[in-house]
């Protein structure tokens, strides 16, 4: 196959060059799916079987203007009944000393999730925490946003958002 | 309820489609080689190129039975890379040498002990039960070839391989995932410990001692080992692994400082105390003094004829078969991506670059994906061990950093790190399948739950 002319093997070490970029692109261009991240969740409420195991979790009837959160209500768990007012910083939940809220609960981590104003909502995330953090039962692979009401768990204690 | 999370998609098909892209990569290499050396399509190109062809959608099938959900991107790229490799290798093959069918051997060897790691590990967090195995097993990976018997010896200047009949072996490449999973099983139970104990001085705060003990000793242990075993690319390799965990696990910005010190100051001893450590400093920084080049242990020949061959090779390259690569020693192993950089150029190099990349953030990926903090952290120490390895290899050979001997993971001849990085490739799937699957939702709590499932 020796007498394949020079411009041929030209054309074919390109055409190489060509294909490498060619897998590379695609490669990127099936990645881009995971790269969005603004999808928009509509975190619900309770479900209705939640809601008639825990009647306390109901939140208030719908508000027709949306409510600012201004405190952290402990609804379950050891510290039942704390509440933290919400200003504008982060706050950090978790065993450790450090956190905003110390939680003494054997379930959770030290530094086990955080809750951190943006815009007008308040978002939770999850610290690579052992036990994970539920936002109304689904576990948080990354940060959501925390309506009024719906209940948020980490490990046995269950925390709420207030008007 | 709309779940939170967007619904998890197998995306099977998508592999395939890039898989049947990587192979074109693979056996149009091989077929540029051919075209380009008198021995064109001979029965080795058809020989190679079907076997390939064979495991890889072999691999991608039980990825269909028996991980739906892994990562899509990570099989094509590796298949790509090692395609490129055994289509370099061959092409390097004087007459009479086997290097090629060799590295195909132990290709599809790896192939498949990462498809056995796939198929009976379900879970990763199985993994986390051998904790302490795999500290005692790196412990005795790392001891073998200073074993009399078994050693294979001095091979240039570094003893890490063992003998085992016909073949010769590198444990420290399988050490490195066995410490792996040791660093991550201890710090995903321990970071609390390691964080929130011990006393504050200053800005810092320090662990106590207790606590860190295990990982103290194994870090010396693979430091102290490779010492004596003289070489110093895997002592980095596992240095820097021991630190990005620990920093993962913890997110202190200090243990990257203290890293940095320690392999700094770490440098300037070995470099004063063992001569080979000395030569290859001086030959990365006088590369070009002719004394240097020239001499014979430690010269710098072999960096430089490197970097003359990817002064060749220019922007496009010199296409496949057409460079001169029989200058540079240990071109198929070491030298491998000098080899691509003259016959490829810089376009091809850089896209060799950037599959390493994209299989370096796919496996960050899965680490972000991973509910576990086992789980994220070993995909997080897995990939960052082929990146680093890529980084001490690239950055040797474009002299940006003293050429340590290390592999260039997939791509350079060399069975042991061939089977090592399919296993973890075979690691980071399982990871990616359980992170990129359907939540498991069930709540850890003890509070009663209703476990009613009505259909």
């Amino acid at each position: 196959m020796s007498d394949i002319s020079e411009l041929t093997i030209t054309a074919l070490r390109f055409g190489f060059l060509l294909l490498l970029w060619i897998l590379i692109f695609s490669i990127v261009s099936t990645m881009r799916r995971d790269l969005v991240i603004g999808r928009k969740a509509a975190m619900g409420t309770p479900t209705a079987r939640e809601l008639r195991k825990h009647p306390e979790l109901a939140p208030a009837p719908p508000q027709p203007v949306k409510q600012q959160a201004h405190q952290l209500v402990v609804v379950e768990g050891p510290l039942k009944g704390t509440t933290v007012p919400l200003a504008a910083s982060p706050i950090l939940l978790g065993r450790a000393q450090e956190a905003t809220l110390v939680l003494e609960d054997d379930y959770a981590s030290g530094r086990h999730a955080r809750l951190f104003p943006q815009g007008s909502r308040w978002f939770i995330e999850d610290l690579g925490s052992t036990n994970g953090t539920y936002l109304a039962d689904q576990q948080l692979t990354r940060a959501l946003p925390v309506e009024l009401g719906v209940p948020v768990r980490i490990g046995k204690t269950v925390i709420e958002l207030r008007a | 309820m709309i779940p939170a999370i967007a619904t998890p998609m197998p995306r099977r098909n998508v592999e395939l489609v890039l898989l049947v892209l990587a192979l074109a990569v693979g056996i149009g290499a091989s077929a540029m080689v051919g075209l380009n050396s008198a021995s064109a399509f001979d029965r080795d190109f058809w020989f190679q190129s079907s076997l390939l062809v064979v495991a890889a959608f072999a691999f991608h099938m039980i990825l269909r039975f028996r991980a739906k959900y892994a990562d899509p991107i990570m099989l094509p790229i590796v298949v790509a890379l090692n395609g490129l490799g055994l289509a370099f290798i061959h092409r390097m093959d004087q007459p009479g040498e086997d290097t090629g069918n060799n590295q195909l051997r132990w290709t599809l060897l790896a192939m498949a002990v990462a498809i056995v790691v796939v198929w009976f590990l379900k879970d990763h967090r199985l993994l986390r039960r051998f904790t302490f195995i795999s500290l005692a097993a790196s412990a005795f990976l790392l001891v073998l070839p200073l074993v009399p018997g078994i050693s294979a010896g001095e091979v240039l200047g570094a003893s890490v391989w063992v003998r085992l009949g016909p073949m010769t072996f590198q444990p420290g490449e399988i050490a490195k995932i066995t410490l792996a999973i040791f660093f991550a099983g201890y710090l995903s139970s321990n970071r609390d410990l390691i964080l929130l104990a011990g006393r504050k001085i200053g800005p810092m705060q320090l662990p106590r001692f207790k606590d860190l003990g295990p990982m103290i000793t194994a870090w010396l242990v693979s430091i102290g080992i490779l010492v004596f075993q003289r070489d110093l690319g895997t002592s980095v390799l596992f240095f820097g692994l021991f630190i990005v965990i620990i920093y993962v696990a913890t997110s202190r910005i200090s243990w990257v400082v203290i890293g940095a010190a320690l392999i700094l100051g770490g440098g300037f001893l070995a470099s004063r105390f063992f001569s080979h450590v000395a030569f290859r400093l001086d030959s990365w920084w006088n590369a070009f003094t002719p004394e240097v080049f020239d001499r014979s242990p430690g010269g710098s020949g072999q960096i430089v004829q490197g970097l003359f061959g990817m002064a060749n090779g220019g922007l496009g390259g010199t296409g496949l078969g057409q460079g001169r690569p029989d200058l540079v020693p240990f071109a198929n192993s070491d030298m491998i991506v000098a080899l691509i950089g003259e016959e490829l150029g810089l376009i091809g190099l850089f896209a060799v670059v950037m599959l390493y990349m994209l299989l370096f953030t796919r496996g960050f990926r899965a680490a972000l994906g991973a509910r576990d903090a086992f789980g994220k952290l070993l995909a997080c120490g897995l990939s960052f061990a082929i990146a680093l390895q890529c980084f001490v290899v690239i950055g040797g050979v474009t002299r940006l950093i003293p050429l340590t001997g290390l592999t260039t993971p997939f791509l350079a001849a060399g069975g042991s790190s061939l089977l090592a990085n399919w296993i973890i490739v075979g690691l980071l799937l399982t990871i990616s399948n359980t992170a990129r699957g359907p939540v498991d939702t069930t709540p850890i709590t003890h509070a009663p739950t209703e476990a009613v499932q009505t259909s």
